[in-house]
């Protein structure tokens, strides 16, 4: 229900009820920013590689339509059965007609935050399938019921003792374990069990080639592919803006996607699907899902240049200091704040103002998104569109009054160091947002423009 | 049907055209050790590398690593010994499941990443270098190559069913970004580099 | 060259230190310069909220105000960002693009044109400087942490100029401090924190002052500062300068 989705705001105020909790989280987080540091140092022509970035996706963008055809016409040509959906719930449809078709009712999962925004084991899970998530991370939020919050990293807002129990609770192990190596080794056999097992697989895509018609998964785990060699019918589900042009462009994305990540100069796995095995069928759904809109908008189409590393979350200081379960939408932090009001913009209309523009997310964008600048803009869409708080609209009309005129404004100056000076009380109390953990500058005599007139002769 | 009503939508939305960068050259360092670099990746990433004059040394190595291996195999018809037998073809990629070695030769291998790149044809069955509990590559010094870029310029525009780089062994940090070997994929990996 | 003064509207009113500190600055420089009595505010709190339409009059005004002058030099990097990016006015466009040209911050004013190479100024105290977002990104004061390329630093090559003065080192170089405008408020669990964080960063390190290009960061710090009792104060970078 929308109205008991708690705002950006309100969230993110609770998560910063536990101060350290805030701090570890932070600090991880940071770490990874440095990694992501250390790693684009190593290549003395990082900043090239990532404009040679953008302008092929800037490209792509200008001729998607074209891409898209002659990526379906090359992969059909491959033997992949290539479907349109043209929104969530369609995606949803289809992944399921293709399991029933085959008299399915088990899959497993390797990462793909595009059916987390389509709500896909949600979905399937209401038509009676069993979906399993292999990633650990997300096996983990799957345990745990709950979204993943980084859309790379998708526990990382969870301590290694939490995820003991989790464990504990479900596949068994002592209580109190916490040990990584333990829980990972865990996990390991109890989903090569799955593996082994499922005759379907579904994995998502990190770059779709128009030229080849082939497609790439770029994993660390090996999880897509233990799931797609092992299964009948392996589906590949990927966002339409997903297409790179040629080949050889790989070079370029394969460098920039896992050091903007993580600083890992590259996944442990970067598999290139282009036929199915024999025997196999092999599926790729590709989504609409509102990005055709968001191409229609000329001052956010950037957005969808987005090769889901990541980066922007980990260094957003915001990102970092609230947790991405408080932007309320599949794809959280900077990158997110500007994508989902497309979807939705009267539920994240707060998501935009989540962020003090402070560019660092800008600048380590591997495809040189202008997120910051973009948050700017959908600033002004909200208030247009009649999506901001009321009472931010009266203050801001008595602003613009106010700031209109030289003596107003003179005036409206005094009198404000005047109520600081002499009536505090009014002004530090619980209503003021600004007092509840921080003073109040004080009131100095004089303000600059007084001085001036006292101090310097007319020219 | 979505589809036209999909690329009706973007061929109306999309903006002017704009050009595809001329050329994908980056500077590079041309005094690069090629495998001075490859090795400290490797190793950097988790893998065990071994500079061997011979494939003869291959088997005692394998057998001091894994001393309590039960099925090893390799796809590399030079390397099939008493000790390594030879990958037979199943194609119930289910049959490979109890696979503790599994021994291949990939085509080119990336310096700046340790990155291994080995098609299909290469594998045996795709599953295998997956499915495996610990992986070994032959690697020829040879073909060795500085980047990501000079990769693709070799593999070219050949055809292959599946292909993939392989860098390391699987792994994981998922947990509290602590770094675990041996997810999902192989446990180990063991490159051994000749020529 | 002449040169006009804009004083941010919460300097003017709360900080007038600083903006006295930076005339007097100027004036030292041998700068002729003129603060313009009728000027308000640049409009920036009202087009970050999203209400960019609502500032139109304060357009306008800044126009009237400044359009003689030859530069326009602000002691506020997110303000003179705001100007540089932002200032339309469909009546008065021409004039509106010719300062957008000629506005500058302080500091990149004093390396940039004016070429300061021998500021005489003394403070010896520990300072920790503040890199405020927008003239950083935004105006390239200092260069960001986030790119590969070669760093170079506008303040800290004028605070090197200032006897005793000794610059602490940061963990987090360039990290945001919160303020963010009506961010502040808006989302002030996380601004508080955010800013908690900054401050924490600076005292660990020593500094006895921590300064900055921009006025609404150090206020937000300083709100920090007073609240947990600290002896350490904020400072605007031209009070520093103009130090003796």
């Amino acid at each position: 229900m929308d109205e008991a989705i708690k705002t950006h705001p309100e969230l993110s105020a609770i998560f910063n009820e536990d101060e350290q909790r805030v701090d570890w989280h932070d600090e991880t987080l940071w770490w990874i920013r440095q990694k992501r540091d250390k790693s684009a140092h190593s290549i003395p022509e990082w900043e090239q590689l990532r404009a040679t970035a953008s302008q092929i996706k800037n490209n792509v963008l200008s001729d998607l339509a074209n891409y898209l055809i002659s990526f379906e016409e090359k992969a059909i040509a491959n033997g992949i059965t290539v479907h349109w959906a043209a929104d969530a719930a369609e995606h949803n449809r289809i992944v399921h007609g293709i399991l029933k078709d085959n008299g399915i009712t088990q899959m497993v999962k390797s990462k793909s935050m595009l059916t987390e925004e389509c709500h896909l084991n949600e979905y399937l899970e209401k038509q009676g399938l069993d979906v399993i998530d292999s990633d650990l991370g997300e096996r983990i939020v799957q345990l745990a019921k709950e979204p993943p919050s980084h859309i790379v990293l998708p526990c990382i807002h969870k301590k290694k003792e939490e995820i003991g129990d989790l464990f504990h609770v479900h596949l068994g192990v002592p209580a109190g374990t916490s040990d990584p190596q333990v829980l990972t080794e865990t996990a390991r056999q109890h989903l090569r069990e799955t593996f082994l097992t499922r005759k379907a697989a579904l994995t998502g895509v990190n770059f779709a080639i128009a030229e080849t018609g082939e497609f790439v998964v770029c994993t660390n785990e090996g999880n897509a592919d233990m799931g797609a060699h092992l299964a009948d019918v392996h589906i590949a589900c990927m966002g339409m803006e997903k297409i790179i042009p040629e080949r050889k462009h790989l070079g370029v994305f394969l460098r920039l996607l896992t050091r903007s990540a993580t600083g890992q100069p590259i996944t442990t796995y970067s598999s290139h699907f282009k036929k199915p095995r024999k025997g196999q069928q092999m599926h790729l759904v590709i989504v609409d899902n509102g990005r055709s809109i968001q191409m229609g908008r000329e001052d956010f189409r950037a957005s969808l240049k987005c090769i889901r590393c990541g980066a922007c979350m980990n260094t957003c200081p915001v990102y970092r200091r609230s947790g991405g379960h408080s932007y309320h939408n599949a794809i959280s932090g900077p990158i997110g704040a500007i994508l989902a009001p497309n979807l939705d913009m009267k539920k994240h209309a707060d998501l935009p103002f989540a962020s003090t523009l402070c560019g660092s997310c800008s600048n380590v964008c591997p495809v040189k998104i202008d997120i910051h600048q973009q948050l700017y803009k959908w600033r002004q869409v909200i208030v247009q569109e009649g999506y901001a708080d009321p009472t931010k609209k009266i203050g801001m009309k008595i602003m613009n009054f106010t700031l209109s005129s030289p003596a107003l404004y003179r005036t409206a100056g005094k009198a404000g160091r005047w109520v600081l000076k002499y009536a505090p009380f009014t002004v530090n109390n619980s209503m003021n947002l600004w007092f509840k953990q921080r003073d109040m500058p004080t009131p100095p005599a004089e303000s600059f423009g007084e001085w001036y007139k006292k101090n310097v002769k007319k020219k | 049907m979505s589809r036209d009503q999909i690329l009706a939508a973007l061929q109306q939305n999309q903006p002017e055209l704009t050009p595809l960068p001329d050329t994908l050259s980056f500077p590079r360092d041309e005094s690069l050790d090629l495998k001075e670099k490859f090795i400290t990746m490797a190793e950097g990433i988790g893998s065990k590398v071994y500079n061997i004059a011979s494939f003869d040394e291959i088997a005692p190595l394998i057998k001091a690593s894994f001393p309590d291996a039960k099925r090893i195999l390799t796809v590399v018809p030079e390397l099939v010994s008493a000790e390594i037998p030879a990958f037979e073809l199943h194609e119930d990629p289910h049959t490979y499941e109890d696979v503790d070695v599994a021994i291949f030769k990939p085509r080119i291998a990336v310096a700046e990443n340790s990155a291994l790149w080995i098609t299909e044809d290469l594998m045996g069955v795709r599953a295998l270098p997956f499915i495996t509990q610990h992986i070994m590559m032959v690697v020829d010094r040879n073909t060795l190559v500085p980047d990501m870029h000079a990769a693709y310029e070799q593999i070219g525009l050949a055809d292959y069913g599946f292909s993939t780089f392989i860098s390391g062994p699987s792994k994981t940090a998922d947990i509290e970004q602590s770094l675990v070997l041996g997810a999902h994929g192989p446990r180990s990996m063991t490159i051994f580099l000749y020529n | 060259m002449k040169v006009g003064l804009f004083i941010p509207c919460y300097v003017d009113q709360f900080y007038p230190n600083a903006g006295i500190a930076t005339y007097q600055l100027l004036v030292k420089l041998g700068v002729d310069v003129t603060y313009p009595t009728g000027q308000t505010c640049c409009g920036q709190p009202m087009a970050n909220s999203g209400f960019e339409h609502l500032t139109k009059d304060c357009n306008s005004l800044f126009i009237d105000n400044f359009a003689e002058f030859d530069y326009v030099v602000s002691p506020s990097g997110s303000c003179v960002l705001h100007i540089k990016d932002h200032l339309h006015d469909e009546h008065k466009e021409e004039k509106a693009a010719g300062i957008r040209k000629k506005v500058y911050e302080l500091v990149e004013f004093m390396v940039d044109v004016l070429k300061v190479k021998n500021l005489t100024a003394k403070f010896p105290h520990k300072v920790g400087l503040h890199q405020s977002c927008h003239g950083q990104r935004g105006l390239f004061l200092t260069q960001m942490t986030e790119l590969v390329a070669p760093y170079y630093s506008k303040p800290q090559q004028l605070l090197s100029q200032v006897e005793g003065l000794e610059l602490i080192p940061l963990s987090r170089q360039d990290e945001c401090c919160g303020f963010g405008g009506t961010f502040c408020v808006v989302e002030e669990a996380v601004s508080v924190k955010m800013g908690k964080d900054r401050v924490k960063d600076h005292l660990s390190h020593g500094a006895e002052y921590i300064t900055g290009a921009d006025m609404s960061c150090l206020m937000h710090m300083e709100g920090i500062l007073k609240r947990g009792n600290s002896k350490v104060k904020v400072l605007h970078i031209a009070e520093i300068l103009n130090a003796e």
